[in-house]
This record gives C-alpha cells, structure tokens and sequence, in this order.
C-alpha cells in the first residue's frame, strides 16, 4: 500500500512514525479520509471494529434510537399539520434522523446548538418543547423558545450566517474562561456561501471550539452537489483553513455519534475547530411548497429507503440484545403519543396581539414606534367596534 | 479644558471603556498594531493587550457575524469597517442578525455591538472609499444609527454607543477625524435621540447632521451678510430621531431646509424633510428643500467638489425660500 496523505492522516497517534517538522506533510492531519467512516453496513450489521471511532455506549445508542423514532413521528407529524393548514411551511429532515439526533446528542447542554431552518427535528430532540420549535413555521413572529436558556441559536433561515456567529460565541466563551462548545449545523448548498469559509476560517484563526456539522443531503431544494463544488467531498472545505475534518455516513447512526463525539472532543480539548460532512439523503421535498419530481427520480429516493437509518439502528441494538420487540413497541407508542399532543396542541388557534411588535424592535421603543402602536391600537380598536356592530 | 481633534477624542472614548468595562473588547482590520488606518484605534493594543483589541481576517461579513456570536457570550464587542463601502459585503449579518435578533428572540438575546463606519468624503478619497451609507442602515429597524459632528459629541455618543444594550452603527464622518475644537473629557453632551441647536436663528432652519453640519454652520455666518439669521439643527442621532426639537424650531422660523452630503434620493434628508412637512404644515411659509449630493456615484477626487453640498448651494437653497411670498419658480409648470 502507498502511503497517501490520507493514509498518514490517519495513521492513529501510536504507530505515526517519528518525524522532524520540515519531514512532515503540512497537510498531514488535515485532508480528509476518501471514504466517510461506517460502523455499520446499511443492513444494521456490524463493521470490524476500529481504533479511530470507538463504538459509542450502547445506552446512548438506544437513547439515540428512541429519539430518532420520536423525531421521525414529528417529523412526519409536522408535514400532516402542514397540509392541514396549520403550518405556514415546513422543511421536513425524515432520512436524517441519524444526524439530526446525533448532532445534539454529542453534546453536553451547556453547549450552543446553531441550527438551520431544517433542523427542527434536532431541537426537539434536544428536549425543546415541539411547539415552541415550530412557532416560527407556524407563522408567527419569533422563534418561540428562549434561546439564551436552551443554548440554542434561533433557526437561521439565511444560509451559513450561523456560521460566524457559532465562531463567535464559542471564542467569546472560551475568551471568558468556559469550556463551551458550539455546533453549527449546515446543508451542502451553503458551504458555497461567502460566511460558512469566512466563519470557518474565524473558528480555525482563533481556534474556537467549533464544530462545523455539514449534513450533505445532496440538493439545495432542486440543484444537486455537483453545482455546489468540485472539490472530492465538502470534507476537503476544511483543509484550505487549516481544519481538520471527517466524512462520516450519516446514515449510520454509530457512526454519526462517534464521529460527531470525537469532533466535539477535539474543539473542547482547545485544538480548534473540527469539520464533519454526513452523506445523508432527504427523503422529503425541500418544503411542502416544494416538487420534487421536477429534480430527481422516484427511483432515487426508493434506493436510499434501504438505507434507512433508523432500521439500520434497530436491526443492530436488536443484535445487541438491548432493544426487543416490547421495547420498540414502547418507543413506538411514546412517539405516537408525542405527535398525538402536538396535533392537539397545534390545533388550538394561539392568540396573537399584533401590539406585541413593537415590543422588542429595541430594548426601548423609540418615539416613533410608540406613536405607530398607538396608531394600530386605534386602528384593532375601530376595527373591534365594527365587529361588535356588525 | 485642551484642544483636541475628532479622532483623539474618539480614540480616548475607546481607551475610557474599555478601562470602565472589561467586556468591552474592539477588533476588525489593521486596528491593532497599527492602531486602524485613521489612527482611531491607536495604542490600545499596547495598552489593553491582543486579548482587548485585535486585528481579524480581511472579512467584514465575518467580522460582523464574529461580533454577533461574541456578543451572545457576553461581550461588548466594537468593529470597525475600515471605509464606508467596504462594509457592504457585513450587509446580510447587520440587517438579517445584528438588527433583528433581539425581536427574533423578544428579547432574550440582545446585540449590544458597535460597529464604527468611517464614512462620506472631502478627504479625495478614490472611489469605494467616501460612500455616505447612512440610509442603508437608518431604514433597518432594530438599528440605531448615529454621527457626531463635534469633538465632544464624538466621546460622548461614542461612550454612550458602547453602554447602548441595542446595535449601534456609529458613522464618523472622515473629513472631520483631524477637525479639532477644545474639549474637556470625559464629556457627556446630550444623549441618544436629542438632537441640538447649534446656532439660534430666527428666520429659517437649517437641519444637518454628521459632515454638512460645519457646512450649515459656516452657510448660516455667510446668510448673515444677506440678512438671514440662521439656525442650524445637528440630528445627531438619525435614529432614533429626534423629531420634536426639529419641529419645535421650524415652527419658530417657518422655514426648513434640510442639508445632507449624501445623494438625495431616498435618503435621509428626505424622511427629515417628510417628517417637517407633515408636522410643521401650518407653520410653514415655504415648501422644506433639500440640498444634498447628486444622485451619482461619489465621484473622483478631482471632481468631488461639485458634489458635495457647499456653502453656496445652501445660501442659493435658503434664498429660495419664498421670502418675498412668490412661489419658487422652479415648481411652476411652464
């Protein structure tokens, strides 16, 4: 076998051979490995074990399997609510199920969690109350849970803005002398924009504790990853700033959580920011408002249901002997249960006082919006007086 | 009681809170060793160490976004975009987060981060480097957008920027950095949202802010020769606006004309001049004009000063202010 950078990338720190400064490769411990890392064969049967990415406890396997059942009831409960009118819009992440739960579950609560607009099914199952989660897609005006309590930035609908602001927060932390992580979640489409390199290149030249989470499902809504780069893998978007960074299948949820737990490692030990790509697939439109088969092939997303992440985890904790058929009936019962309290909830029509606008445009209204609120407060009132002549 | 330019009173309300608050840390480009390119940031590296002032990668959005993400940790963070124009790639991260994460969050995350603009011209300048911005920033709510005039006014909304638990964009106008008066410091002039009459008159009202504020002052000396008495209005704080010192003197003189080195359309003087004729209606015995910069590119250095507003267009501006009862010929169809 030649010895590659990859291969050198990966020698483990046992066997790297000695060497002096000027000998090593400067890109040595940067280039990603060619083929993303997979502890399970897609049929939830085992892959030897390996030194790098020891398998994680089998306890938090079979929390991570009860939370990706309950996420994909969600998930899948959120796009029913859609169609019923009771969301404005909802980006459904079902067949990430892996990355959405493993991405939290990797870290600790006083960590910051950065998500997208997709990763609704994540801040759930970080134990965000589900309607608080969707308040935003519901139409509202906020993003419904208190941010500063939940460690969790609102969902960010402009693309890899979050990426700075992830950079930021975990420097400013680390600054003030906490060991916090900050985990930033982006899709494949955009690690083309100007503020995922600039917030990866942040992140790397002051070393915050940042993990920069890529779940590549393979289409930014309609145009697929080969308009997005040419580079071998997102992976390598790292390199060029001095991250390191791995590819992980993101449909193996072993995989997703030790790679993920190892990321999150690397940035809290102080050695800076860690980038991970997860091949994964949305089986889902890009929105309810979405048409997919105007992009891609039934075909297509048929073949990715045999990679079913969820079934992957199962098959291998039934192996395990630490799930049995009353135990997935369990779960299976609670996530029902879970999305059968959203629905109800979700049903209630929630009060909505269009006053409260103005109420955090500043930390104190200026002049001119005491006076504008004073405007719609007369306007709500002559429009109430109507109604109750009418 | 010492005299003092722009720049060192800025640079001293930088050094003064940074010493009052340790949370306060300032960074963008060349700021550090070099102590910015307008000198703005000098010694406060050597003073306050690389921890407190520190010098970033070439990236305002990443700059501004940085601020955000430190600002949520707790900091107060200052940025300075080196030029004007140079902090429009930082647009997105000021209108879609600086500006509106408060509201996002109703209020559980605020964004209390000063970013510093150089900003406008008269410095011949070559081109992306004397752009007047303000409005970009002024019509995005949840922004405060502030620029001083005078030397103490340049601590003092700067000290108070820094204290503000809101975003403040801080626009200081370049060709008044090495302007000097006497200053006493640590000054505290009038807050936010008060604007200030810098010269009572009786006759008309001029309402200037930033750089045209000297030029309105040195008009209104001039308009005395034609028998005009002058006062002049320094905004001061674009937002928020202080509308009721502007009404209360352009009731007093019944006539407005608003002046702004910025291209006119759709600019701030245009909301001013809005602002009066809506309120000052009955009051006024002229329309309110505007004397502004043209509504071109800035131009080249050789050519600027056709465009800045100067001392005539303002006096040939006032002296169209209906003052013998005929209408301005200008507004009459042919």
């Amino acid at each position: 076998m030649t010895t590659t950078p990859q291969a050198v990338r990966r020698a483990s720190p046992r066997t790297r051979r000695k060497a002096t400064p000027a000998a090593v490769d400067p890109s040595a411990g940067l280039l990603p490995r060619t083929e993303p890392v997979r502890l399970l064969n897609p049929d939830g049967t085992p892959l030897p074990a390996r030194d790098d990415y020891p398998e994680p406890p089998l306890d938090a396997l079979r929390e991570m399997y009860r939370r990706m059942v309950v996420g994909r009831r969600f998930d899948v409960q959120a796009t029913a609510l859609t169609k019923q009118g009771r969301l404005a819009v909802y980006p459904s992440s079902r067949g990430q199920e892996a990355c959405q739960v493993g991405g939290v579950l990797a870290l600790h609560d006083t960590d910051w969690v950065f998500p997208t607009y997709r990763e609704s099914m994540a801040l759930t199952a970080r134990g965000i109350d589900p309607v608080e989660v969707l308040t935003l897609l519901r139409g509202d005006w906020h993003c419904g849970y208190d941010p500063a309590a939940r460690h969790t930035a609102p969902q960010c609908t402009p693309l890899a803005t979050q990426c700075v602001h992830a950079a930021g927060l975990a420097y400013g932390e680390s600054y003030q002398g906490r060991d916090t992580v900050a985990l930033a979640f982006i899709g494949d489409g955009a690690t083309s924009e100007g503020d995922f390199h600039e917030g990866v290149n942040f992140a790397a030249v002051f070393k915050a504790p940042v993990v920069y989470f890529v779940q590549n499902n393979k289409y930014a809504i309609s145009v697929p990853l080969s308009r997005q780069t040419a580079a071998p893998s997102l992976a390598y978007k790292g390199v060029g700033y001095g991250v390191p960074s791995e590819q992980v299948d993101g449909n193996d949820p072993v995989a997703v959580l030790a790679v993920l737990t190892r990321a999150v490692e690397h940035a809290r030990s102080g050695q800076g920011p860690f980038l991970v790509e997860a091949h994964t697939y949305r089986m889902e439109p890009h929105t309810n408002a979405d048409d997919q088969t105007r992009y891609r092939d039934a075909e297509e997303v048929e073949a990715w249901r045999d990679r079913d992440p969820i079934a992957r985890l199962e098959t291998y904790l039934r192996a395990r002997g630490v799930l049995d058929d009353a135990a997935v009936a369990a779960i299976a019962d609670e996530a029902e249960a879970y999305a059968a309290a959203l629905r109800d909830r979700m049903n209630a029509q929630p009060a909505v006082d269009p006053l409260s606008l103005f109420d955090h445009v500043y930390a104190e209204p200026t002049p001119q919006l005491v006076e504008q609120r004073e405007q719609v407060r007369a306007e709500l009132a002559a429009a109430r007086d109507e109604e109750g002549d009418a | 009681m010492a005299t003092m330019t722009m720049a060192k009173a800025l640079n001293a309300a930088l050094a003064d809170a940074m010493l009052d608050d340790e949370r306060v840390v300032v960074f963008g480009e060349d700021v550090g060793q070099l102590g910015g390119v307008f000198r703005i940031t000098d010694g406060l590296q050597a003073r306050f160490g690389d921890k407190r002032c520190f010098d970033t990668p070439l990236a305002e959005a990443g700059i501004v976004g940085f601020a955000v993400g430190l600002a949520m940790s707790g900091l107060r963070p200052v940025v300075e975009m080196q030029f004007d124009a140079f902090a429009y790639p930082a647009f997105e991260q000021i209108a879609s987060h600086v500006a509106k994460l408060r509201n996002r969050t109703r209020g559980a995350l605020s964004v209390p981060i000063v970013i510093r603009v150089p900003y406008a011209g008269g410095i011949g300048g070559v081109e992306h480097h004397c752009d007047s911005s303000e409005a970009y920033y002024a019509h995005t709510p949840g922004l405060k957008v502030v620029t001083p005039a005078t030397v103490e006014d340049a601590y003092s909304l700067l000290r108070e920027a820094i204290d503000d638990p809101d975003p403040v964009v801080f626009m200081e106008p370049k060709k008044l950095y090495f302007s000097s008066a006497e200053a006493e410091l640590p000054a505290r002039t009038a807050p936010f949202g008060k604007a200030v009459v810098r010269r009572a008159g009786t006759d008309a009202t001029l309402v200037a802010y930033g750089p045209a504020v000297p030029v309105a002052l040195e008009a209104a000396e001039a308009a005395r020769e034609e028998g005009w008495d002058l006062e002049v209005v320094d905004v001061r704080t674009i937002v928020p606006f202080d509308d009721a010192t502007v009404i209360a003197s352009v009731r007093k003189t019944g006539r407005c004309v608003v002046i702004q080195e910025a291209q006119g359309f759709a600019g701030v003087g245009a909301e001013i001049a809005a602002r009066v004729q809506e309120r000052c209606f009955h009051a006024l015995h002229a329309p309110v004009l505007r004397v502004s910069g043209l509504d071109i590119p800035y131009p080249a250095p050789m050519l600027e000063h056709a465009h800045l507003p100067s001392v005539d267009r303002v006096l040939d501006t006032v002296a169209r202010l209906q003052w013998d009862d005929q209408p301005d010929t200008r507004w009459v169809a042919a």
